[in-house]
C-alpha cells in the first residue's frame, strides 16, 4: 500500500511542478536557516567535557576585606586565596590556572620573535582536564614546587616551530628565561575553552572569545611568575595595587581554581572546606565577607557566565520563526493542492478507500516533500555552515556538521513537512465523495 | 465595489484566510523587528569617532627585544630616547603628515579606563572615562575638533614610565564630559581629579567627540574620553601615524624598514604590527556588520517565501472560482472588475494579518528586550512594516489576478 502512496504521490508532485517547487524551496530554506544557528548553537552549548564536567568545580571567594554592601564573589581569585586553597589539597585534584602574553623565540629556529598566550598553571591541569598529549608528558607536582624551568606545547605551536616533529628536550626562550618543552599536546580545542572563562556576566552578550584556542605555552605557574613578572593583567582590584609588577600581593584577583571533586560526599565536604576558610580569613580580618563563597560545577559556571554568544542564541530563535513561516506557507499551498484533486479523491472514495486511506496517501506526500526538502535543506546548511566557517570569529573552526545534527536535519524535514500536511489532509479527506462526483 | 460579497465568499475558504493572515502577521512581526535591528547596527557602525579623515591613519604597535627596565630611572630614560628616536624616524618618513606616541585609538577594544572626580580624595569617581596619553601631537594627528581652550603645546609634554601612578597635571576632555561634570560650561581652567587622587589635574581644552577605546555596550562611556599630556615609556610602543592623503600604503610600507633602521632589536607582529584605522574599524564592527547583512537576508527570503504563498493559494482560487468568474463576467463585470475583487480581498487578508502583525510585533520587541536588552522599537518601524506587508500583498496577487480577470465570459456556459 505505501509503494502505492509513493507511486500516486510521484505522479501528483510532478504534475504541478511549480507548486511542488515552491514547497519544497520553501521547507528547505527553512530547515537550512534552522539547522545552520542548530549545528553553531549546538557546538557552542555543548559539554566541553563530556562525561567529566560533573566531577569538576569551581570555587569562588570574596577577598575584599571592606565591609561594604555584598556584591557576588569575583570571578577569579587574589594569590594568597587561590594558593591557600590548592595547597590544601582536599580534593581529588586541583590546579590553578592564569593567563598572560609574553614573547617567544626558537633558538636555532628562523622565526622572528612571537607573541604568544602562555597559560600558568600546576600538574594536575592535564591529567584533570583529560589534556592529550602527541609526544613526552606533563611536569610532576614536585616541578611546581622546585619552579622548575620546563614548560608543556600546544601542538599549533610545535608545527609552526618544528614542522611538527617531536621537540621534546629542545630549548624555547620565554621573555629572557630558557625553558626546556617536555611535552607536546596533540590537538586540543575544548568549545568553549572552559577554563579561562570569566566575566561572563559584564560582556553583554558578547562571549566569542570564550571560544578562542588554548594557549600555545603552558608552564608551572611558580616557574612563570618569575619568568613573565610584570606580564600578568588582573581581572579587577578592590582598590589601587601598590605594586602593579609582582601581584602575588596585591588587592588584585586574578588566578583562578579548578577542582575535581569525584562523589557527591566529597562536593558537600568541599563546599564546607571553601566556607571555613572564609570564615577563618573573616576571623583573621583579611575577608570582609565570610557567607559570599561559591562552588559551582562546570556548566553551571558556564550557564552563569553566558557562555553562548548573544547573537548566536537571537539567530537561533530567528530561524525557528523562519522555519514557522516556511511551515505555514507550506499548510496553505499543500491545501489548495489537495482541495484542487477532491475529484480523485471523490473517485477514490467512491471506489472504497477509506477516510483513513486518503489522509494516509495525503500524508504520504507531504513526507516526501519533506524528505526532498530535508536533502534541500541539507545543502543549505552546508553551505550557511561555510559561511560561518568563513567568518572572522573564534569559534569558526569548531563549526561542521556531525552524524547527529545531519540525521536531525531529515527528521525534522519530515516531522515538520507531516505536520504541515496533517490539516490539509484531514480536509481532503472529509470531503463528501458524492458531491465531487456530480461535479466531474 | 462592496466588500460585503467578498467577505462572504472568504467565509468559505476560512483555513486558506487564516493561514495567509498568520503568515503574513509573522512576517510582519519577524521583518519590522529585523529592520529595527538592522537600523541600530548600521547607526552604531556609522558613528563618527570624532576623528577627522580617519582612513589616513594607521597605528604600530612594536615591542623592543632587551629594552631596559621601566622599573629605575635610568632605563625610563633609555626608553623614552629610544621612542624619542622612533617617533623623528617615522616623522621624517615622506609619506607621512605627523606622528604621536599614544596609549590607544577608538574602537581597538584594548585602552585605559579610569575615574574622574571633582574632589580630592573621592570615594567614588564622579564617571568613568577612557584616559588617552599622547604628546603634543597626538590632538592634530587624530584630528580631534578642539572646541574650547587649547592644544599641548611641547613644554607640557611629561614623560614617565606606563607603571607609574603619578597624576597627569593637565588635561583635554571631550564635550559630554564637560557637559556633565560642568553643566555651567567653561570647563577650561577648571580642576578635576583622577582615580581619586589628591593631586589636581586641570583641564586646559575641551574637543567636540572622541569615541571609547574599549567595548562600552552603548553605555555613557563611550563618548567620555580625556587626553593627557603623557608619552609613556614601556618595553613597547604604539604610535599613530597621519599619512598624506592617498599616500596610506606607501606610508604604512615604508615603516618597518625605517623603525629597523633605528633600531633593529625589536618585534614588528606580522599581522598586527602595523594597522590601518580603516581595519581596527572594520575589525571592531564586523560582528555588527554581519548581524546587519544576515537580517537582511532573512527578510529578503521571507518577504519572497510570504509572496510565494499568495501567489500559489491566490493561484489555486482563482483556478477554483473559473466558472464563478464566467458568471460575473456573463452578467457585466468588466475585466478590471474582477481584478479589483481579487486585489480588493487580498487586502482584506493582508489588513487582518497586519492588524495581529502589528501586535505580534509589539510582543516579540518587549521580549527582545528582556532576553536580548534591545531597546523599544519606534512606531515608524511598525508602520515601514505594515505598509512593506501590504504592498508585498498586492505585488504578488496581481498576476494571479490578471489571470482570473482574463477569463472569457464563455466559461460560464460551459459544463454547467
Amino acid at each position: 500500500m505505501f509503494a502505492y502512496y509513493l507511486d500516486l504521490a510521484l505522479r501528483s508532485l510532478k504534475r504541478n511542478k511549480v507548486l511542488t517547487a515552491l514547497m519544497v524551496i520553501a521547507i528547505a530554506v527553512g530547515i537550512g536557516a534552522s539547522m545552520t544557528t542548530l549545528t553553531v548553537m549546538h557546538l557552542l552549548s555543548g559539554d566541553p567535557l563530556p562525561g567529566k564536567s560533573g566531577t569538576l568545580f569551581y570555587p569562588q571567594v570574596d577577598p575584599d576585606p571592606s565591609p561594604k554592601a555584598t556584591h557576588l564573589p569575583y570571578d577569579m581569585m587574589d594569590y594568597r586565596s587561590a594558593l591557600d586553597l590548592w595547597s590544601a589539597h582536599r580534593a581529588d585534584r586541583q590546579a590553578m590556572v592564569t593567563s598572560s602574553q609574553l614573547r617567544l623565540t626558537a633558538p636555532q629556529v628562523n622565526l622572528p620573535p612571537l607573541m604568544v598566550q602562555m597559560l600558568s598553571t600546576t600538574s594536575d591541569f592535564f591529567p584533570m582536564f583529560d589534556v592529550p598529549f602527541r609526544y613526552g608528558s606533563s611536569w610532576t607536582a614536585q616541578d611546581d614546587q622546585n619552579r622548575t624551568r620546563v614548560a608543556v606545547i600546544s601542538s599549533n605551536l610545535n608545527d609552526k616551530l618544528f614542522n611538527g616533529a617531536n621537540s621534546v628536550g629542545r630549548t624555547l626562550r620565554l621573555k629572557d628565561t630558557d625553558v626546556r618543552i617536555i611535552g607536546v599536546l596533540a590537538p586540543w580545542r575544548p568549545s568553549p575553552q572552559f577554563y579561562d572563562v570569566t566575566g561572563g556576566r559584564f560582556s553583554n552578550g558578547d562571549t566569542a572569545s570564550f571560544y578562542s584556542k588554548p594557549e600555545d605555552v603552558f608552564l608551572p605557574l611558580q616557574s612563570s611568575l618569575e619568568i613573565n613578572a610584570g606580564g600578568f593583567q588582573p581581572f579587577t582590584c578592590w582598590s589601587m595595587p601598590d605594586d602593579p609588577v609582582h601581584l602575588q600581593n596585591s588587592t588584585c584577583v586574578w588566578v583562578a581554581l579548578w577542582v575535581q571533586l569525584d562523589s557527591a560526599a566529597k562536593v558537600d565536604s568541599y563546599r564546607r572546606f571553601v566556607a571555613d576558610y572564609a570564615a577563618q580569613q573573616k576571623a583573621l580580618g583579611r575577608f570582609g565577607h565570610a557567607d559570599n563563597t561559591q562552588l559551582r560545577s562546570l556548566m553551571a559556571w558556564l550557564d552563569f557566565n553566558q557562555v553562548v554568544p548573544s547573537d548566536v542564541r537571537l539567530q537561533t530563535w530567528l530561524a525557528f520563526a523562519f522555519l514557522l513561516i516556511c511551515l505555514f506557507n507550506t499548510v496553505g499551498l499543500l491545501l489548495a493542492k489537495f482541495l484542487r484533486r477532491a475529484g480523485e479523491i471523490g473517485v477514490r472514495r467512491a471506489l472504497g478507500a477509506s477516510r483513513a486511506m486518503v489522509f494516509a496517501q495525503c500524508l504520504v506526500e507531504a513526507g516526501l516533500i519533506g524528505l526532498l526538502g530535508g536533502a534541500g535543506g541539507l545543502l543549505l546548511t552546508l553551505l550557511g555552515l561555510r559561511l560561518v566557517r568563513s567568518q572572522p570569529i573564534e569559534y569558526a573552526d569548531l563549526v561542521h556538521l556531525d552524524t547527529t545534527m545531519f540525521l536531525a536535519t531529515f527528521a525534522l524535514a519530515i516531522a515538520a513537512s507531516l505536520l504541515a500536511g496533517v490539516l490539509p489532509a484531514l480536509r481532503a479527506s472529509r470531503m463528501a465523495p458524492s458531491l465531487q462526483l456530480k461535479t466531474l | 465595489m462592496t466588500v460585503h460579497p467578498i467577505i462572504a465568499a472568504l467565509r468559505r475558504h476560512k483555513a486558506g484566510v487564516v493561514l495567509i493572515a498568520l503568515q503574513i502577521a509573522l512576517t510582519l512581526a519577524i521583518v519590522c523587528n529585523a529592520i529595527f535591528i538592522i537600523g541600530q547596527r548600521i547607526e552604531r557602525v556609522n558613528q563618527p569617532t570624532g576623528m577627522h579623515e580617519e582612513n589616513d591613519l594607521f597605528l604600530i604597535t612594536q615591542q623592543w627585544v632587551g629594552a631596559p627596565s621601566a622599573d629605575d630611572p635610568a632605563g625610563v630614560e633609555k626608553l623614552d630616547s629610544m621612542q624619542q628616536a622612533d617617533l623623528a624616524a617615522l616623522r621624517n618618513l615622506p609619506d607621512v603628515v605627523s606622528a604621536a606616541p599614544i596609549r590607544s585609538l577608538p574602537l581597538l577594544h584594548s585602552g585605559s579606563v579610569g575615574g574622574i572626580g571633582l574632589k580630592p580624595l573621592q570615594q567614588k569617581d564622579t564617571i568613568d572615562s577612557n584616559f588617552y596619553y599622547g604628546d603634543e601631537q597626538a590632538l592634530p594627528t587624530l584630528g580631534l575638533q578642539l572646541i574650547a581652550g587649547r592644544a599641548f603645546t611641547s613644554a607640557d609634554i611629561q614623560h614617565k614610565p606606563m607603571r607609574d601612578q603619578s597624576e597627569p597635571v593637565l588635561a583635554i576632555i571631550t564635550q559630554p564630559i564637560a557637559d556633565k561634570l560642568f553643566p555651567q560650561g567653561n570647563a577650561v581652567g577648571k580642576v578635576i581629579y583622577l582615580d581619586s587622587s589628591s593631586t589636581p589635574t586641570t583641564i586646559v581644552g575641551v574637543v567636540a567627540r572622541l569615541q571609547s577605546a574599549v567595548d562600552t555596550a552603548g553605555s555613557s562611556l563611550t563618548w567620555y574620553s580625556a587626553l593627557f599630556p603623557v608619552r609613556q615609556d614601556a618595553n613597547f610602543s604604539r604610535t599613530v601615524v597621519r599619512a598624506k592623503p592617498g599616500r596610506l600604503e606607501a606610508a604604512m610600507l615604508a615603516v618597518r624598514p625605517a623603525l629597523y633602521t633605528v633600531n633593529p632589536m625589536r618585534v614588528i607582529d606580522e599581522e598586527h604590527g602595523v594597522r590601518s584605522f580603516a581595519d581596527i574599524r572594520a575589525d571592531a564592527y564586523r560582528a555588527d556588520l554581519g548581524m546587519a547583512i544576515l537580517m537582511s537576508v532573512v527578510c529578503l527570503i521571507l518577504l519572497s517565501i510570504t509572496a510565494a504563498g499568495i501567489v500559489g493559494l491566490t493561484s489555486f482560487w482563482v483556478g477554483q472560482r473559473q466558472r464563478q468568474i464566467g458568471v460575473r463576467r456573463t452578467l457585466g463585470a468588466r475585466k478590471i472588475d474582477i481584478l479589483h475583487y481579487f486585489q480588493l480581498e487580498n487586502l482584506l487578508i493582508a489588513g487582518i494579518g497586519a492588524a495581529i502583525g502589528i501586535l505580534l510585533a509589539l510582543g516579540l520587541n518587549l521580549w527582545l528586550i528582556i532576553h536580548f536588552e534591545m531597546d523599544r522599537m519606534p512606531v515608524i518601524y511598525v508602520l515601514i512594516g505594515v505598509l512593506a506587508v501590504l504592498v508585498l500583498g498586492q505585488a504578488a496577487v496581481f498576476v494571479p489576478a490578471r489571470r482570473a480577470s482574463n477569463v472569457p465570459p464563455v466559461v460560464a456556459t460551459r459544463a454547467v
